[in-house]
């Protein structure tokens, strides 16, 4: 006979086979996947891009920590505290002024999450809350544009005192999206792919982008068919303006690429759009969600007043995301009626 | 990535199956005491017809159906009858059981006895014979397999399918069968599908087991309307509606059983046992029991007499780890912790599993963030994700209007949610309650 | 100039025109109503717990109104609450005695033998469905609180033992902790019957001590102390039967030796002395 057994047993309910992923492992993940375009907006725009995406993590983390109470805590465990403030970093033009990227970071995570519950709770992705916040408060700051400086570049608008006008940087330069919809001129592709163009830190650098989503994608931490729909509806929309009337509208490519400018299409489509939290749950509700954020993106981009669009689009899309959950409901197994396997198989009496 | 057919949706968990797998199927030695309760099965428990100190001969009938959802019990060894009365179940109840004492000078032999013509029988005196063999399903529901054999008036059977597909980890048993017994898994087919006078009989069985799929397709050999049809491996492919889905592309209409669309589903497990009946005699006494898992000094494939004390097998097996947390029956998805080891073995024990405190640590819950993945596993196309909600703020009715009733409780939801939420655990409260007010307001 | 006046012409036509309709809704489908229902549903406690049978106060206000039921069957409003119901009406209270919760099983942490320990979901539910939560007795009480979270009147808590306390005053009967325990471990009951059967195991002698040191074990002592036909044995258990015998008095209760028959005045469990785990996780 073998030695005593343990004196006690544990019961626990089935499944006894414990999940492989973690939620901390997917927004490990997207932070992984983030890297590149980190790297990209270091490359492009310096140190002020370092300490824009730096002080824009502290202060979301601070801010979940400080008001999340115990829920807080844990989000910070969870990290998805700090992947909303990278993200937030990311769409900041990078001659923001510190303490604003602060305060739109504290904005994103107390009025974009905390208020609705905490994670998984939220109608609105914090990220794009924040910047929608820095977009209504600080309209000038935040479309400020200046010319990439390289990795040593530090703007004079990034250290400004609150509340005090910092003085214009030297340099200024209209987005590319600005430069097309305003001036009517378009700028190079090859720019455009690689990032070395004006625009907000992280979302200049298509290059780095697609190799963040491609690490996104074969992880599995986000549905595909979000980013997918979302470019390909955006696509669709601006080729057939383009069609219509070729002259007035650029066509699908240019819509694209240019995800790297100010629009942020790319950015967005892959990183926003995408968060689980806020877009549809089931997979036909992926497809309209993505499809209503790339047309929503090319109507204000086309006719609206700002050459800015994808921010908008997705949070009108994250207002409806619920409705659009509710109203497809995954189709139950065998709710279609089964084709008779067989001649004589009833369906019953 | 394969080709081949199976379902949609589901899971692919580990399967763990190396330990066993390859292990041929070793009969476990008779041990002093057997506990047999009354109900192995769903639907009434047994009736015993035997007295406290008779003594009983091995395959004997110690217990007869008490309705027709019911199934009888045979003395798995000769001995004499202890005690009727109260005995720890695997569910953790304490429910009615015989307990044998085996008689240590007897040879243990099983009697074979004439063959019987199953074609001479009819609908009505075939569905007995199923009764009287004590047949139940085999893969863990335990649902008398008769009763699936019973057909109402104008309703006819096109299509048997024979479930080969042990996808849930660890549990080898069926596989050592196909590959041990597969003469007498296709002879059960034989004798089912002939009285059923079905079109087609398919044996389903997932590509992880290649020499089971071979030694079925020898057996098969020269069968007019018989073949083995290959299915990619994954989770729950096991569950009746999801063999079904696989090997036809049928889907079984929600609420309905697979009759309404002319199938039936029986185990190979159950195959054997029909063609041990039919060609031997032989009523249901003993199973292939699967013991393995990291907590297990000797993983095995065990021929075990049904009522042997778990605690006895796992003696067998050179005992437990001293690590060992946990106990399970049956297969880690779907199987059921067990609160004590001097539980029996019964009809439905296919696995059994021990769990080390690393195995066993529950995972840290965060908040639900939506996304997707147990509406990407669940194999009946449910939202896990809104159901568990549901089910946490108590909105049970609620759930109905989302099927939470057709949901099959196969766990891929728990084991794919990232959040470490206990989707599938929330749902069967729910179920739980729900059917516990379903029946109270029939009473009313 | 004109736009105005025919647009005011219009708006104030239309004003008339649909007071007319009201005023001719309100002569000839008026539905006539007694007014008493109004009081009598303003005397009632409002609280639509539904214990009294009917959708809400207001169900119960008409049938007390045409007779159909005395004010008594109302069990969340006080006596003198009742009473101002019937003296309202001018009918009898009724004597439907006040019925309260009360809890099967005395069991608990340190009493009932627990053979596993139960980890996950935390509900007595789930527990149940998992290996019976780990406890050996398959009828007693599974410590988890179910019926806690059920009761709306917040009339319920947990005590050291990890079983539910109902306290008397808050109880409505309204049968939500019923419906909620998965063992069926509560019942509605007069607040009148004193006699408490704490515990549902069917079985005898050291069958049932091995599972609990507060099951019965069905020696019968109580149903030979009560008064006769008072207490019955079946299934292994004393059944009360007030109708059957009397008068009931502690004294039934004496020499149990296990305490699974008690004499409760208000609260169940009161006055008996923690566990010594519980002692040692509040201290």
């Amino acid at each position: 006979m073998s030695e005593p057994h343990p004196p006690r047993l544990l019961v626990q309910p089935a499944p006894f086979l414990r999940p492989t992923v973690s939620t901390p492992g997917i927004m490990g993940d997207v932070l992984i996947a983030l890297a590149p375009t980190v790297v990209a907006a270091v490359w492009f725009f310096g140190i002020s891009a370092l300490l824009l995406i730096a002080v824009s993590a502290a202060a979301a983390v601070a801010t979940e920590w400080g008001l999340g109470g115990e829920r807080g805590r844990a989000a910070v465990r969870d990290l998805s505290a700090l992947t909303t403030g990278v993200l937030l970093g990311l769409v900041l033009p990078p001659s923001l002024p510190l303490w604003m990227a602060a305060l739109g970071s504290a904005v994103a995570i107390a009025l974009g999450k905390l208020a609705w519950g905490g994670l998984g709770h939220n109608l609105f992705n914090p990220a794009l809350v924040g910047r929608a916040f820095l977009q209504a408060a600080f309209p000038v700051a935040i479309t400020t544009w200046v010319a990439p400086g390289g990795p040593l570049a530090l703007y004079r608008g990034t250290l400004a005192w609150p509340f005090l006008s910092a003085p214009p940087d030297a340099v200024s330069a209209a987005t590319p999206l600005g430069q097309m919809k305003f001036l009517g001129a378009a700028t190079p592709a090859g720019a455009l792919f690689w990032g070395d163009v004006g625009g907000s830190v992280g979302e200049t650098s298509a290059a780095a982008i697609l190799l963040g989503a491609a690490w996104l994608l074969a992880r599995r931490a986000c549905d595909w068919r979000l980013p997918v729909a979302t470019l390909g509806s955006a696509a669709l929309f601006a080729e057939i303006c383009h069609r219509v009337s070729p002259e007035k509208y650029p066509g699908a490519l240019f819509t694209l690429l240019s995800g790297g400018l100010s629009g942020g299409l790319l950015f967005g489509a892959v990183f926003m759009a995408s968060d689980p939290v806020t877009s549809p749950l089931a997979p036909r509700g992926a497809w309209l969600f993505g499809a209503g954020v790339g047309a929503l993106v090319v109507l204000i981009r086309f006719w609206g007043g700002l050459p800015e669009g994808v921010m908008y689009a997705i949070l009108l899309m994250n207002a409806v995301s619920p409705l659009i959950d509710r109203a497809l409901q995954p189709r139950v197994f065998g709710a279609r009626p089964a084709p008779s396997a067989a001649p004589g198989a009833g369906t019953g009496p | 990535m394969s080709f081949a057919r199976t379902f949609r949706h589901g899971v692919h968990p580990h399967a763990h199956k190396e330990a066993t797998e390859a292990l041929p199927v070793e009969r476990m030695p008779f041990v002093e005491r057997l506990v047999l309760p009354l109900s192995q099965h769903a639907g009434a428990p047994a009736r015993p017809v035997v007295a406290v100190g008779e003594r009983v001969e091995r395959g004997q009938l110690i217990a007869e159906a008490a309705a027709f959802v019911s199934a009888p019990l045979h003395a798995p060894v000769a001995g004499r009858v202890a005690a009727i009365a109260p005995r720890p179940h695997p569910s953790g109840r304490l429910v009615p059981a015989i307990e044998l004492e085996t008689d240590p000078l007897s040879s243990q032999r099983l009697p074979a006895g004439p063959p019987l013509d199953a074609g001479a029988l009819d609908n009505e005196s075939f569905v007995a014979e199923l009764q009287n063999a004590g047949l139940v399903g085999m893969g863990g529901a335990g649902f008398p397999t008769h009763v699936k054999y019973r057909l109402p008036e104008g309703r006819r059977v096109e299509r048997l399918l024979v479930n080969g597909c042990e996808c849930e980890p660890f549990l080898t048993s069926d596989h050592r069968l196909m590959v041990e017994r597969a003469g007498d898994v296709v002879r059960g087919a034989e004798i089912a599908a002939a009285q059923l006078g079905v079109a087609e009989t398919v044996f389903g069985v997932e590509l992880n087991k290649a020499d089971a799929i071979a030694a079925l397709e020898r057996a098969v050999d020269g069968r007019a309307a018989m073949r083995v049809v290959p299915l990619a491996v994954k989770y729950p492919q096991g569950a009746e509606k999801m063999l079904i889905r696989a090997v036809y592309g049928v889907e079984v209409p929600s609420g309905r059983l697979p009759l309404d669309v002319g199938m039936l589903v029986n185990n190979v497990a159950t195959m054997t046992a029909v063609a041990d009946w039919f060609d031997r005699r032989r009523p249901l006494v003993e199973r292939v029991v699967t013991v393995s898992g990291p907590g297990v000094r000797r993983p095995a494939n065990l021929l075990v007499p049904v009522g042997t004390p778990v605690r006895a097998v796992l003696d067998h097996c050179g005992g437990l780890a001293p690590e060992t947390r946990e106990v399970v029956m049956g297969g880690p998805m779907m199987g059921s912790p067990l609160a004590s080891l001097d539980v029996p073995v019964v009809k439905g024990t296919s696995g059994l599993l021990a769990f080390t405190a690393e195995e066993a640590r529950l995972p840290t819950e965060y908040a639900c963030i939506k996304c997707g993945r147990c509406v990407e596993a669940c194999p009946q196309f449910l939202n896990p994700s809104r159901l568990g909600r549901l089910s946490r703020a108590g909105r049970f009715e609620e759930m109905m209007g989302y099927h939470a009733m057709d949901c099959v409780e196969c766990g891929s939801c728990s084991f794919a949610c990232p959040s470490g939420i206990p989707i599938v655990q929330l749902i069967r409260v729910a179920k739980g309650a729900l059917r516990e007010r379903a029946v109270a307001e029939a009473a009313r | 100039m004109s736009a105005i006046l025919v647009a005011g012409g219009v708006l104030a036509g239309l004003g008339l025109l649909f007071g007319l309709l009201l005023a001719v809704a309100d002569r000839f489908f008026k539905v006539v109503e007694d007014p008493r229902i109004d009081a009598v549903e303003k005397l009632l406690p409002g609280s639509n717990c539904g214990a009294c049978g009917q959708p809400g106060c207001r169900g119960l206000a008409e049938k007390i109104v045409v007779g159909a039921e005395k004010p008594s069957r109302c069990s969340v409003s006080s006596p003198a609450g009742l009473e101002a119901i019937a003296d309202f009406l001018g009918v009898e209270v009724g004597d439907a005695d006040r019925r309260v919760a009360r809890v099967h099983c005395g069991g608990g942490l340190g009493r009932a033998r627990q053979l596993a320990s139960y980890e996950g979901f935390a509900s007595c539910r789930a527990a149940h469905l998992t290996g019976g939560g780990g406890l050996e007795c398959s009828w007693g009480c599974l410590g988890l609180a179910d019926c806690v979270r059920a009761c709306t009147f917040d009339a319920m808590r947990m005590n050291a033992w990890r079983l539910p306390v109902v306290d008397p005053d808050k109880c409505t009967a309204c049968g939500d902790c019923v419906e909620a325990c998965p063992r069926d471990l509560i019942d509605l009951m007069p607040v009148s019957h004193h006699l408490i059967v704490q515990c549902r195991v069917p079985l005898a002698a050291d069958e049932a001590r091995r599972l609990c040191t507060a099951a019965c074990d069905a020696c019968g002592r109580c149903a030979a102390d009560a008064a006769p036909g008072l207490i019955r044995m079946a299934q292994n258990l004393p059944v009360v039967d007030y109708a059957a015998g009397g008068p009931a008095a502690p004294a039934a209760t004496f020499r149990c030796p296990t305490g699974a028959i008690r004499w409760v005045v208000g609260e169940q469990f009161a006055g008996e002395e923690a566990p010594a785990e519980a002692r040692r996780i509040h201290a």
